[in-house]
């Protein structure tokens, strides 16, 4: 169809009208920009200037540091256990949160968000008070010659809390809209408990299960308050890398600082892009169903 | 034969089922009727094993059905949504039933391959075997989450709603086709609805519910042609409703006693259900009651009039063959050829 000049200038006109003036759309598009250029971009720039400022050379050396080995080590060993009990603890909970109908079931989703609400050093502090010398469990503890505070245990368990609600966040929304009728059609069809969560509830959600993990992962390795409490910064023992990076740039040894942290930030670039990939497989799975 | 004895299951306050019996000989094909809220889905998903009754017994021939758990069941269920395994093609969905079996009586692989194939056959749609369900339509969803539930052969299948969230014209065929496969297999099916139509047209037997209580069990002309009870009569087919109150054998509307038999019915406050293609149209003082048209739409091969009734100020809509001629302003007479009087229970 042919348009007349008033129809096409019309359509132009309303177009004006359903956006913002160019002005106005020039004007926020750069407050944003501008502000990513100063928060995000020039940090991010300036871990990596600072981090090369004496070389490649002294990059890498500062890396293969036994102090820095050693904290890389036991942040990847935290975040190993962390993010493996809170996929199973989170897997858990979205199931029964999601296909279960239970008394008491809003008082443990707000449960699961607590530890976004508290400070990440009162969490710490709380496993001093259970676990420290003068703690609940303190005595019992060292007459057993069990280590929980300033030992790898301690840093897990204030890294477990820190993060548990990650998995379990990202699946229960995913799970309530998928409904129970496919378990319930595998159930009727006779498969079992277990064949059921593995053969459809579990590829159901995987992409949730894996941006889940993602966060989780992030927040694992990046956890300083909590773990900065229970650690003790005893060195080369039990460092986080994000405790080391305090630790040496307190101490002016501004390469070393930096090299670490870069690693940290580039775990940050590397999550995001995961997490950009993971979260369009998402949407697609969400496909519209039968009706 | 499927056994269900006095059967009640509450939500909360709220009775789903009420005191539910019912017997499904072998083979049938039973349509469980109803108004939203009736109980009718409850109840196929207690047959089925996926709740549970409070009170209440469900056998299959002779054995107690609620000692078993929904996967024990041998009961094939198909959803309304129809639930079909999103993350695999239709082969693998059909396959489903066949693969989770005990390893000591699963098929070896080319069994379950020839027999996925048979049940694609079957509903006609071998050719999408490797598709997703996101990729089918809603008919096609449809006939393969029939044959998913058909794999494990079941000893009865249940269909919830099974042509709900179709458009109308596939509605249709999907109608003749579920029949005419029910022919062939012979398994004994139960399926719910809330269209009478489609009860009436599918089923050898119709259930009807409502509010938790089956109101009428029968074949479909019987449902149709008597009615058991005022929600029977009022919910299968259109009925024109007029308050009458039967007084000494009489049946009076707005104080006037009509010209009609009340065929034993109770005295006091009562409803008169007649089809609206059983009242009878004439000229003014042949019928029993008299009525002004008002308005008169033609459509199709009938033409339906809009009368209000010189005796208790009521309006109904009557049909009428369209070569009888009826203007507005006309007085005519009305005459039910067929009705029956209910108790009214309000």
């Amino acid at each position: 169809m042919q348009m007349t000049p008033s129809q096409s200038s019309l359509i132009s006109a309303s177009d004006d009208l359903r956006t913002e003036p160019r002005p106005v759309r020039i004007v926020i598009i750069a407050i944003a920009v501008v502000f990513l250029i100063v928060f995000v971009v020039l940090p991010l720039v300036v871990v990596f200037a600072q981090a090369f400022s004496k070389g490649v050379g002294a990059y890498f050396s500062a890396l293969s540091d036994p102090e820095a080995l050693s904290a890389i080590r036991l942040t990847l060993l935290v975040a190993a256990i962390s993010v493996s009990l809170n996929l199973v603890f989170g897997i858990v909970a979205a199931w029964a949160i999601a296909k279960f109908d239970f008394r008491g079931k809003t008082f443990l989703i707000s449960l699961i968000d607590l530890p976004f609400s508290v400070s990440p050093v009162i969490s710490g502090l709380v496993f001093v008070l259970l676990f420290g010398a003068q703690g609940y469990w303190g005595p019992w503890l060292q007459a057993h010659n069990i280590h929980v505070l300033f030992a790898v245990p301690g840093i897990a368990l204030a890294t477990i809390f820190v993060t548990f609600p990650f998995v379990a966040r990202a699946l229960i929304p995913l799970m309530q809209e998928q409904g129970t009728q496919e378990e319930e059609a595998a159930i009727s069809l006779g498969a079992s408990g277990l064949q059921t969560f593995f053969r459809v509830t579990l590829p159901n959600i995987k992409w949730g299960v894996l941006y889940g993990v993602l966060l989780c992962n992030a927040r694992a390795m990046g956890e300083f308050g909590a773990v900065s409490v229970v650690s003790g910064h005893i060195r080369g023992e039990t460092n986080t890398m994000p405790l080391l990076v305090e630790i040496l740039y307190n101490e002016y040894q501004f390469v070393s600082s930096f090299a670490i942290a870069s690693l940290l930030a580039m775990l940050a670039l590397i999550t995001l892009v995961a997490k950009t990939i993971l979260e369009r497989h998402l949407d697609e799975g969400q496909q519209p169903r039968g009706d | 034969m499927i056994e269900v004895k006095n059967i009640v299951k509450k939500f909360g306050a709220f009775a789903a089922l009420d005191g539910v019996d019912l017997k499904v000989a072998n083979g049938e094909l039973l349509a469980l009727l109803g108004p939203s809220g009736s109980g009718k889905t409850t109840l196929l998903r207690i047959i089925a094993g996926l709740d549970w009754p409070d009170t209440g017994e469900v056998s299959f021939d002779g054995e107690n059905a609620l000692a078993r758990g929904a996967g024990e069941r041998h009961v094939g269920f198909v959803f309304q949504h129809y639930a079909l395994f999103r993350h695999m093609t239709v082969f693998e969905n059909v396959a489903f039933g066949l693969r989770v079996q005990p390893r000591a009586v699963r098929k070896d692989e080319a069994s379950i391959r020839a027999r996925v194939k048979e049940l694609l056959d079957l509903v006609q749609l071998d050719w999408l075997s490797n598709r997703y369900p996101s990729q089918l339509s809603g008919g096609q969803r449809q006939r393969i989450a029939l044959a998913r539930a058909l794999a494990i052969e079941p000893r009865i299948l249940l269909l919830d709603e099974p042509f709900g969230a179709l458009d109308a014209k596939v509605r249709k065929e999907l109608r003749q086709w579920l029949r005419s496969l029910h022919q062939e297999i012979h398994v004994t099916s139960i399926f719910v609805t809330h269209d009478q139509e489609e009860a009436l047209e599918v089923a050898n037997r119709v259930v009807v519910m409502d509010k938790g209580r089956i109101e009428q069990i029968g074949t479909p002309g019987e449902v149709y042609d008597n009615p058991a009870t005022a929600f029977v009569h009022g919910f299968i087919g259109e009925s024109i409703v007029l308050p009458v109150d039967v007084r000494e054998g009489r049946v009076r509307l707005g104080g006037k006693a009509l010209d009609i038999a009340a065929h034993g019915a109770a005295c006091g406050a009562s409803k008169l259900f007649v089809r609206r293609h059983d009242m009878q149209i004439g000229p003014a003082g042949t019928g029993a009651l008299e009525g002004a048209v008002r308005h008169v739409r033609t459509f199709g091969p009938i033409q339906r009039a809009e009368v209000a009734l010189l005796e208790g100020e009521t309006v109904i809509e009557v049909d009428a063959p369209r070569d009888r001629e009826i203007r507005t302003g006309d007085i005519i007479g009305l005459h039910p050829r067929r009705y029956r009087i209910f108790a009214a229970q309000d």
